[in-house]
């Protein structure tokens, strides 16, 4: 046997009996001390192999002789804790890997809070303190595999990562501040950062070292969901060292390959969230994606199509980063090729969430802007081929949004792509989002990540010359204060029509385009003052109004007609509803048409709904600009005060569905008074609900002409709420929700918002008494289906309408349960 | 619209104007002080006179022939002189010294009118060559003679004539290539560093010339407007004119030092037809007489658009200041709308 070996065995044996057995405190620090020695800085330090027999062999044991003997009588056995200086001194100085194992396994050993738990959750925290962290890492990366290792390193593991988790449970309040995650996981970024550089020296003198510790440790956090503690300082740090160190940047790209691969993308996500830019990305990252599966399949993939989690800068990282090296170029290509499919796949535009859909069509755009005319040539056709399947189906969508990402991503690509003819146009409002987008599309300039913006170099390039140039005279101050000049329009010759007939052979027969437009001006105000000689050509009137053409240009005048047309359905609902209805599936008329007409309908129910209406004297000429007030509807009905949020709530709804050119007038003082829709609620309602599902030449509800369904169903909705204290309402309501449940899976979003607030409307109108008695199977059917779209539907607005008409539902309850005492 | 360019357009389609939100904050448009009615004709000029003894007086001439003198006071007619055979009265001026009225009538006829002490009394009348619409133009001082200038006999022509003794100091003739058409509105004025009379002349092509009396001479000619010059007024202090046509905008223009005119800027209206432009006496706003039943008002320094008044429902005819800042209108609808906007101090 070495001698060595068997003289530490035979000193540590002997301290160990001394420890556990002696009360003499003198004894025990000489004994300690001597065993000091091995653990070198001392003055006279044991022999290198007495200190490697020590560290290996018997320093754990050592350690957990210490950690049980702990208590408070024992460290007073001296004065001046002496005793517990060199206590704590063999656990914050000799080997760190141990000392954790050491430390962790007495502290999760000791039950219940104690004196001893608290001792050691401190000397815990002062090993924290000390950077013992950093020596565990640097040491597992020095060290050579050895056989038995893997599972000694698992358990250190998941002891450094763990450490906050297992604290926190055995600590329950008393916790340490230094072992809040929020604490310690920035401290582990911090160490790690210590130890790469402890590598990079060790590399720098010629020494071979690891990183896969740091790496396995990185990942696990990660995974823990630490991933934004951590690498918030780890990458920062890692970002200025690696700036202008090939060493430095060698050692980051081994770093994150040697992550293991159920944790690649955590901590890659971590990375492109944490990094300030494509440049600093690639840094940190080299060529990893073309090296790594895993990695290529995260980067190019999962963080794109599976998940939209990503911000745009961070999107801009990301992308910019497959775009930076020649390598990695090819990979962005496929990137766009696969994200306009995407983006141009029927299936994805009816079924993935608006914000992912935004987040592809940014994704299209930055990948545009990062790729070279080069990189694109070869492909131009395939990209241009995808664009104009994927506009197509994006304008048939029936949700605006998805129409304008349609309108603007192809607006971006064919001026890019198709730089030869002029570029595709679309008219499509400008909000934050068309902005956003298309300065996403302008390159950026290398280097630095501000946008110019374009306002500000077209405002300056217009000469603002003053008029008066020079003269910068006294009377500057006279800022007269100009009166409202809206009313100053065209003049018009005074051609008006003085009757209804007149106007409607104006507008059938004339041909003097000025004339034309007189009488359709005049229409409203006639129609509305002479009801009775309105009631005689009133179905003619309304053929007419519906067929009437824009033969010139006039302005406003898609609000005129409609004014005109509901102002006579208004005189006259039942023949002219009659007429109107019979007309929408009817052969030979266009969707717009089609369309109007639910809107007249619409308007034209609302109005003979509002109470007191009869008062109003008749709209003229111009409405003024800015005498808006709140719907009519929404102010007073009787019973509103039972339930007003829900009124206005599904108001609201109603109104932000329907092209609305006027509102009506402020009233002052509301009158009760009988519901005028009463009496004509059923020719509004039930020849529009009955024929849906009959497909004409022209003319398919259930196919393509989805739009005009989802209006429908809009409209049907509105009617139904609009026929609230009305005898018709409950054969109304069965139908209606007969109507929901048979479209209730309709793949088109707008639709399935239609037929929700539909069945809100019902809920609102109906009375609950009869609801309960007349429908019962209808609301139970009703009920388990708005829960499952309230679940599931991935449109956000369907989800949120079906959670408000099954709330509805709910107080529908309440009402019905005798009030309880 | 050859040389101009548009150094200002100011949007004014009814979409542009004002924003809702906007016009909820502005006052709505002024009522007129009063309205004078009796004319019985439509009223084609009208001029302001401070009438004896400080008694505000309104000149009206009207399409009957008859020449109405309103009293600002009582509001009512005071007087009505019939001098033009029942022909329309195009142009009503007052000169500085005694009480004497100076009318042009459709009858080719000037006449002037003694008013002093109640008299109404034509003392005398200058024979006109031109049948146009062209309203004549005054330049009077204190002194007893003064400068008149009327559409001359050859139809582009401008006859400038001394009175009263009524000799023809020169003809105006363009040369021959210049082609303007007819005059369609004159204005005399004199800068007051020299004795040299200037006139200032809009053209049925027009445009707006600078003729130098004296000599004769073009100075300056200007394309504004697309459509004949209806009408057009100069202030000389800022050197700056303005003028309307039949077409739908208003022109800014100034002179600078070598006497060249030079557009500053053209305004949009909404409706075509400026029958009159008259800048206020102190020069902070100006009115147009419009076709389209409306009179606009602007801020004459910015050229702002402060009121569009639509009291009128025919065509508005004349307008015209009063040194005490009142408008009057006059128009197709034989009223005369009195209207007192931004007062001076």
């Amino acid at each position: 046997m070495d001698p060595a070996r068997s003289e530490v065995r035979l000193a540590v044996q002997e301290a160990v009996h001394t420890l556990s057995s002696s009360e003499d405190g003198g004894h025990i620090f000489s004994t300690l001390g001597s065993l000091k020695r091995y653990l070198g800085d001392t003055e006279s330090p044991a022999l290198p192999r007495e200190k490697e027999e020590f560290a290996t062999v018997h320093f754990s044991a050592v350690l957990r002789c210490l950690a049980g003997v702990l208590s408070p009588g024992w460290l007073e056995l001296l004065p001046d804790s002496r005793l517990e200086e060199l206590w704590a001194s063999f656990f914050l100085e000799g080997p760190a890997d141990q000392a954790f194992l050491v430390l962790m396994e007495s502290i999760e050993g000791t039950a219940g809070p104690s004196f001893r738990l608290m001792r050691m959750a401190q000397l815990l925290a002062e090993f924290l303190r000390a950077g013992r962290m950093a020596a565990l890492m640097e040491a597992q990366c020095r060290q050579r595999m050895l056989p038995g290792f893997p599972l000694l390193r698992e358990t250190l593991l998941s002891g450094v990562v763990g450490l906050p988790d297992r604290l926190g449970n055995r600590l329950q309040r008393g916790n340490l501040a230094e072992f809040l995650p929020q604490n310690y996981f920035p401290l582990l970024g911090k160490e790690a950062v210590r130890v790469l550089q402890a590598v990079v020296d060790s590399l720098r003198g010629g020494l071979d070292c690891s990183v896969s510790f740091v790496s396995q440790v990185l990942g696990k956090v990660c995974v823990h969901g630490r991933r934004q503690e951590t690498l918030g300082v780890l990458v920062p740090g890692l970002t200025a060292l690696t700036e202008g160190s090939c060493l430095w940047q060698r050692v980051s790209w081994r770093l994150v390959e040697q992550v293991p691969d159920q944790a690649m993308e955590a901590v890659l996500t971590g990375f492109v969230e944490a990094a300030p830019g494509p440049e600093v990305l690639s840094r940190l990252l080299g060529n990893l994606v073309v090296k790594n599966k895993k990695a290529q399949f995260v980067m190019t993939r999962k963080l794109l199509f599976l998940q939209y989690r990503l911000t745009t800068p961070e999107l801009q990282s990301l992308l910019g980063y497959l775009a930076m090296d020649s390598q990695r170029r090819p990979l962005l290509l496929q990137v766009l090729k696969e994200l306009l499919d995407t983006w141009g796949s029927s299936s994805a535009v009816r079924h993935t969430p608006l914000p992912q859909q935004r987040y592809i069509s940014k994704a299209v755009l930055i990948c545009l802007a990062q790729l070279g005319d080069a990189d694109l040539r070869d492909s131009q056709d395939e990209l241009l081929a995808g664009m104009m399947v994927g506009v197509k189906c994006r304008l048939d969508s029936s949700l605006p949004a998805v129409r304008c990402l349609g309108m603007i991503v192809a607006e971006v690509i064919s001026a890019r792509l198709h730089t030869e003819g002029p570029p595709l146009r679309f008219q499509y409002e400008e909000d934050e989002l068309s902005l956003e987008m298309r300065a996403l599309a302008s390159p950026r300039p290398a280097g630095d990540g501000v946008l110019e913006t374009p306002a500000e170099t077209l405002d300056s390039g217009v000469p603002q010359a003053p008029l008066e140039g020079s003269d910068s005279e006294l009377d500057s101050d006279d800022e007269f204060v100009p009166y409202d000049m809206s009313g100053d329009r065209e003049l018009k010759s005074g051609k008006a029509p003085a009757y209804v007939r007149d106007c409607m052979e104006a507008l059938t027969t004339s041909e003097d385009a000025e004339r034309w437009e007189a009488a359709l001006r005049a229409l409203e105000g006639l129609v509305c003052r002479s009801p009775e000689a309105t009631r005689e050509v009133s179905v003619e009137l309304a053929k007419v109004l519906l067929h009437l053409e824009e033969k010139t240009c006039v302005e406003g005048f898609e609000g005129l007609r409609q004014r005109a047309l509901v102002a006579v359905t208004v005189t006259d609902p039942a023949r002219v509803a009659e007429y109107l209805t019979s007309q929408f599936y009817a052969l030979n008329y266009s969707l717009r048409q089609r369309m109007d007409i639910l809107d007249v309908l619409t308007l034209a129910a609302q109005e003979l709904s509002r109470p007191g209406r009869r008062r109003r004297a008749p709209q003229d000429g111009h409405p003024r600009p800015g005498s808006c007030c709140s719907p009519p509807l929404a102010t007073s009905r009787p019973g509103s005060a039972a339930a007003p949020d829900w009124r206005v709530e599904v108001e609201e709804r109603i109104r932000s569905k329907t092209r609305r050119f006027s509102k009506g007038t402020p009233r002052l003082v509301p009158t009760g008074g009988p519901n005028a829709f009463n009496s004509v609620a059923g020719y509004f309602f039930f020849p529009l609900i009955q024929h849906f599902d009959r497909p004409l030449v022209t003319f398919d509800l259930l196919g393509d002409d989805q739009l005009v369904l989802g209006r429908l169903t809009h409209t049907l909705g509105a009617m139904m709420y609009l026929a609230v204290n009305t005898s018709v309402a409950v054969p109304m309501g069965k139908a209606l929700l007969d109507f929901v449940w048979a479209l209730r899976f309709h793949v088109d979003a707008y639709v399935r918002r239609g037929l929700l607030s539909a069945a809100s409307s019902v809920l609102l109108s109906v009375p609950a008494q009869r609801l309960l008695e007349d429908l019962p199977g209808e609301l139970l059917e009703a009920r388990s289906w708005l829960a499952d779209v309230a679940e599931k539907d991935q449109d956000e607005d369907c989800r949120v309408l079906a959670l408000r008409a099954l709330l509805l539902l709910e107080r529908l309850k309440d009402k019905l349960l005798p009030p309880s005492p | 619209m050859g040389g101009c360019h548009h150094s200002r357009v100011v949007p004014q389609s009814p979409g542009d104007c004002a924003l809702p939100s906007m016009a909820a904050h502005l006052p709505p448009p002024p009522d007129p002080q009063f309205v004078l009615r009796g004319a019985q004709s439509p009223v084609h000029a009208l001029h302001f006179h401070r009438g004896a003894q400080g008694c505000p007086l309104l000149f009206s001439g009207s399409q009957g022939g008859l020449v109405h003198i309103w009293s600002l006071q009582t509001r009512r007619a005071v007087a009505a002189l019939d001098g033009h055979g029942g022909r329309c009265v195009t142009w009503l001026q007052t000169l500085p010294r005694g009480h004497q009225l100076l009318s042009q009538g459709r009858d080719l006829k000037l006449c002037l009118w003694d008013l002093a002490e109640g008299r109404n009394a034509v003392v005398d009348s200058v024979r006109l060559e031109s049948v146009g619409f062209c309203r004549s133009a005054v330049l009077a001082g204190g002194q007893p003679r003064w400068t008149l200038a009327v559409p001359g006999k050859g139809s582009d022509e401008v006859q400038i004539l001394e009175m009263p003794s009524k000799t023809s100091v020169c003809t105006l003739k363009p040369e021959a290539d210049a082609k303007p058409g007819m005059p369609m509105c004159l204005g005399l004025w004199q800068a007051n560093s020299s004795p040299r009379p200037l006139l200032l002349a809009g053209y049925e092509d027009g445009s707006v010339v600078l003729w130098d009396v004296l000599e004769r001479k073009m100075c300056s000619r200007v394309a504004c407007h697309e459509e004949p010059v209806m009408g057009l007024d100069f202030d000389p202090q800022k050197a700056r004119g303005v003028s309307g046509s039949a077409g739908k905008a208003l022109a800014v223009w100034s002179l600078d030092g070598r006497q060249a005119l030079q557009v500053r800027g053209t305004h949009e209206l909404t409706n075509p037809g400026v029958a009159e432009v008259t800048i206020r006496p102190d020069r902070k706003i100006l009115a147009t007489a419009g076709w389209d039943h409306r009179i606009r008002v602007f801020q004459w320094r910015t050229m702002k658009p402060l009121a569009v008044l639509a009291l009128h429902s025919a065509a508005v005819q004349c307008v015209a200041f009063a040194t005490s800042g009142l408008l009057a209108a006059g128009s197709k609808d034989q009223r005369i709308s009195i209207w007192s906007l931004y007062p001076p101090p």
